[in-house]
């Protein structure tokens, strides 16, 4: 039996600590936005936050996520309403929208620490999201449009 | 007043070698001392001073530049900013980059996908629970470095991290160096055991850390 605190609901699971997170949340705790991708942590489909930070949910262990906070695309904000799910919105920029939670969550982290990202910054924090619709100049955008929106500033 | 003379001459005669005696017992007392205190400072260490010996040194460096250059421990020590990865040690997939601390930028950070420990599989993260490159500001690269190069860098504390010979020494045990014998499955090792590895290394710091020649 391990509890977890996802999205800042608290659970209380009967597995084994070594079930990669992502089972955990889709199986057990039935938040299927994040999704399964590779498997190996090699496309970003599975992104999640863990204490804050952009974690693979694929390789990450239950055993890992015990004592620290896990939020999904279902708790990164209420009712959609983070400055990346509007422009994500505004911006159409999911095609078949399969690896877009993971692409959300990892540029929330971006502007989470870096509030006005450069290109160079966008590439290099989202390098590791694959889009096989390849949406990434809409993904691109999009990060700019809510930096924009976060600071006040038109694009 | 001659005999007087005379006597006079023999009692400083006397007296004289009566100092010189002295003299060269304390000399001698002295040295004594100065030699236990220094056995037991030797003692005390619990190290016995190494003769230097500039030709073991540089063999026992072949056996570590070997290591230090197999892909296990060049490929987080890489001339960019980006690691490398695989036996071949082409850029590592994604190109997540260094960062200022060497963990990593934005969503980007290495213990982002590498776990505390290996993740089971072909292809996956290996692990640690302190995966890093070397931070920004010490880079530490292996990668093209001389075997001359390497060994002058290595033993300079300004570029290896601050490390004086003691802490050179501790290295050799250092989480994350054990990890290149760990990497999870079929990753080549490096091209000797941990254990030879280490003796190489100790070796070479002993007997003087000295460099092969300039090529």
């Amino acid at each position: 039996m391990i509890t977890l605190n996802i999205n800042q609901k608290t659970y209380k699971l009967d597995l084994d600590p070594n079930t990669p997170l992502l089972w955990v949340l889709r199986d057990h705790v039935g938040l299927v936005g994040t999704k399964y991708g590779c498997g190996v942590a090699q496309c970003g489909a599975c992104v999640v936050h863990l204490d804050g930070e952009a974690v693979r949910s694929c390789v990450t262990k239950a055993s890992r996520a015990v004592g620290k906070k896990v939020v999904t695309i279902e708790g990164l904000s209420e009712n959609n309403s983070h400055p990346l799910q509007k422009t994500w919105l505004e911006l159409d920029v999911s095609q078949c929208g399969y690896c877009q939670a993971g692409q959300i969550m990892s540029a929330a982290v971006l502007l989470r620490e870096n509030k006005n990202p450069t290109d160079q910054d966008i590439n290099d924090a989202m390098a590791g999201n694959i889009c096989r619709c390849g949406t990434y100049l809409r993904i691109k955008e999009a990060i700019k449009f809510a930096a924009a929106a976060g600071s006040g500033e038109k694009v | 007043m001659i005999a007087n003379q005379f006597n006079g001459h023999k009692h400083e005669g006397t007296l004289r070698s009566v100092l010189v005696m002295a003299v060269l017992m304390l000399i001698i007392g002295f040295m004594a001392f100065g030699s236990t205190i220094g056995h037991k400072r030797k003692v005390m260490q619990g190290k016995p001073i190494a003769a230097k010996d500039s030709v073991a040194s540089v063999k026992a460096f072949e056996k570590v530049y070997a290591v230090l250059m197999s892909p296990r421990c060049m490929n987080c020590h890489p001339a960019g900013d980006v690691p490398l990865q695989g036996d071949d040690s082409h850029l590592h997939a994604m190109l997540p980059k260094r960062g200022t601390d060497g963990k990593g930028v934005y969503a980007m950070k290495c213990m982002n996908c590498h776990q505390p420990t290996n993740t089971p599989g072909l292809h996956t993260p290996p692990g640690n629970p302190n995966w890093h490159l070397p931070p920004a500001d010490m880079k530490m690269v292996f990668e093209g470095r001389s075997p001359y190069e390497l060994a002058k860098q290595l033993v300079d504390p300004k570029q290896n991290g601050h490390k004086d010979i003691k802490k050179l020494k501790e290295h050799a045990d250092d989480d994350l160096v054990l990890a290149g014998w760990n990497m999870g499955e079929a990753r080549t090792l490096p091209p000797m055991s941990h254990a030879e590895f280490k003796k190489a290394w100790i070796t070479w710091l002993n007997t003087g850390a000295f460099a092969p020649k300039e090529q």
